[in-house]
């Protein structure tokens, strides 16, 4: 039963892994990037390592969220790309 | 240059996915890294070493601590590198991105009073985490960027100045040296006292009990320690990236 969880994890991660480098609004991105570091964090728990999910949580998907969203602000928001 | 790019990104996915063949299974016991003796050791005698129940923060600040002191010191080194590049003196320097207006208004009441509330409990989860880092999940890299991230939110629920009044810039840097400073100080102190760097077990002679307790006090000194720059250089780092560096007016 537990792998049908990871199975929709990992898609969703590939997607929002893909998701997040071809959108163009770079604040959307920096969202998205925050919910792959969740799904991340998600699959570290379910494997047993919850130390290493912590330290995702709390460093992938709440701080450097705000770290990447407080720099797009601070600079013109649309990628050139 | 498109099409080399793809070329280079999908040949290394394919030398990947054959490497990834010969890993063993998740969880396989006959793999090298769970039937090499040194695991074996970590797993049956860490609790009867150092009374520490959480195996992963006994390798992380005793078994290994030395590596653990040494990533302080990268995130000590990282929070200077960018207050280093970002940091503006004085006033009269224009922004580089003038079309980006962020309007000063008042705090909204319903934010203000739920980060009123909500900041306590973050702060006393972070001490938590901090503190039973050797018997539960946690330590003092995530009770760190817990607790930098309450500031972070006092900033950006009321203002950055007003979440200065409590760690201010000039302070902020001492708190970083003080956190290395404590535990570089626990490797001197056992040096001192004739084991090597970061023996915690010839600490008896400082710290009550026995040899097991020194290795669990000690473990807990060293994550205050790792905690302390952890929350500083989070917070500088958010404020000097969202004033464009003259730490005035963040987002």
């Amino acid at each position: 039963m537990i792998w049908i969880f990871d199975m929709i994890i990992l898609i969703f991660l590939i997607l929002t892994a893909f998701i997040s480098l071809r959108v163009k609004d770079l604040l959307s991105a920096a969202m998205i990037f925050g919910v792959y570091s969740l799904l991340m964090c998600l699959l570290w728990a379910g494997m047993g390592a919850v130390d290493v999910a912590f330290t995702e949580a709390a460093v992938g998907a709440g701080v450097s969220a705000v770290f990447l969203i407080s720099t797009i602000l601070r600079t013109s928001r649309r990628s050139s790309d | 240059m498109k099409f080399l790019g793809l070329l280079t990104v999908l040949i290394t996915g394919f030398l990947l996915i054959q490497a990834e063949r010969d890993f063993p299974d998740w969880g396989d016991v006959n793999s090298p890294a769970s039937s090499y003796k040194l695991s074996q050791h970590y797993i049956t005698q860490t609790f009867a070493e150092t009374s520490v129940p959480n195996m992963v923060t006994a390798v992380l600040a005793d078994y290994r601590g030395y590596d653990t002191m040494f990533e302080t010191v990268v995130i000590f080194t990282a929070g200077i590198a960018i207050i280093g590049i970002l940091r503006v003196f004085g006033s009269n320097i224009k922004p580089d991105h003038p079309e980006v207006v962020l309007t000063k208004k008042k705090p909204d009441l319903i934010v203000e009073t739920t980060c009123r509330l909500l900041i306590p409990i973050i702060q006393l989860f972070a001490l938590y985490v901090v503190a039973h880092g050797h018997h539960s999940p946690g330590g003092g890299f995530q009770g760190g960027v817990i607790f930098g991230a309450s500031f972070i939110l006092l900033a950006l629920a009321r203002d950055l100045q007003y979440a200065q009044q409590w760690v201010p810039e000039n302070r902020i840097l001492n708190l970083a040296g003080i956190g290395i400073f404590i535990y570089a100080g626990f490797g001197v102190a056992s040096l001192l006292l004739g084991g090597n760097f970061l023996d915690y077990g010839v600490l008896t002679a400082i710290i009550p009990g026995d040899v097991k307790d020194a290795h669990s006090h000690s473990m807990l000194g060293v994550e205050i320690g790792v905690a302390f720059t952890v929350t500083a250089i989070m917070f500088s780092i958010y404020s000097s990236l969202s004033s464009n560096g003259h730490m005035k007016e963040g987002i």
